[in-house]
């Protein structure tokens, strides 16, 4: 076997293994939509485990984790910072669904 | 440094720099498209949510997982297929690179035949963007347009590959080309892992 041959099949040894984990983490996922718990739960719990798949897909898939820390670190802060941004409504949801205080 | 670098004060343009962190510009242009993108599905997403926590009537319209699990088994097997394609890129396999990428393109127009499937079941049983039978009819505004936008993209990435796999395989495009298309292939990917559990998973009959 080549060199290249040894990288290539040693490459894709890796991806299975990460592929195998993202398949475990999404089965995880449907196990927890029929556990008996209530909404708000069952959705952290859900969104815990799609960051820890999609962190795994952008660092491993993606090759992030290969790139330069300095680019690692622009892709992960910036995005962060706008999707944190975009959470500013979430009161005023919750206000739709009990009226308070505006209503009253 | 040639004049041309120069400006009138003759500081350099920077024309001579390398490119930012080092990544190869068609790759940072990818990343700077996925990141936008990431920008307005999370929109969407939000929208979504905020509508879902904020209506009473909520409806939870699935019965069953089964094809929602296939749909993401398809799809996560497709970022392997074309992982898999690039390596075979790199390492110079021609001929497995184009038949891992055509592979991937299989995959994407099976997930997106099931996904229309699904689509049509639920408009046969009187969903439509305007109402449904269950519950509020913001449920089918925000269902269509998040699952939507994400069809739009697998349809896209379809296309992508079987252009860039045919110009690959014709000598026109390179490794770096696929590299490329693959980023925007697991970010379609990545997306779906939050789709699943906002959208379907939560809204599920119990």
């Amino acid at each position: 076997m080549t060199t290249a041959e040894e990288h290539k099949s040693s490459g894709i040894r890796k991806d299975l293994i990460v592929y195998v984990c993202l398949l475990a983490l999404a089965g995880l996922q449907f196990v927890i939509a029929y556990q008996n718990i209530d909404a708000s739960q069952m959705f952290t719990r859900m969104l815990a485990v799609a960051i820890v798949e999609a962190g795994l897909a952008e660092l491993f898939f993606m090759h992030l984790w290969s790139e330069k820390r300095a680019f690692l670190l622009f892709v992960v802060i910036f995005t962060v910072a706008v999707l944190l941004g975009m959470q500013y409504g979430w009161t005023d949801s919750f206000r739709m669904v009990t009226g308070a205080p505006f209503s009253k | 440094m040639s004049q041309a670098d120069l400006t009138m004060e003759g500081h350099s343009t920077g024309l001579t720099v390398g490119p930012a962190f080092s990544i190869p510009t068609k790759k940072l242009a990818m990343w700077l498209f996925i990141i936008a993108d990431t920008m307005t599905f999370a929109a969407c997403l939000v929208a979504y949510g905020f509508l879902r926590n904020g209506t009473p009537n909520w409806p939870r319209p699935f019965h069953s997982i089964t094809n929602v699990a296939l749909m993401t088994f398809i799809l996560l097997t497709s970022s392997l297929t074309m992982l898999i394609g690039l390596r075979s890129a790199r390492s110079g396999d021609k001929a497995g690179a184009f038949r891992w990428i055509m592979i991937t393109a299989v995959l994407g127009i099976v997930f997106a035949l099931l996904h229309i499937r699904e689509w049509l079941e639920l408009i046969d049983e009187g969903m439509t963007m305007f109402k449904n039978p269950w519950g509020t009819g913001l449920f089918g505004a925000s269902f269509f347009s998040v699952t939507g936008l994400h069809l739009t993209h697998v349809t896209c990435g379809v296309i992508a590959l079987i252009a860039v796999g045919v110009r690959y395989k014709g000598g026109r495009y390179n490794a770096d080309d696929i590299e490329v298309l693959g980023l925007y292939w697991h970010f379609v990917d990545l997306v779906w892992m939050f789709v699943v559990p906002l959208v379907y998973l939560l809204n599920l009959t119990h």
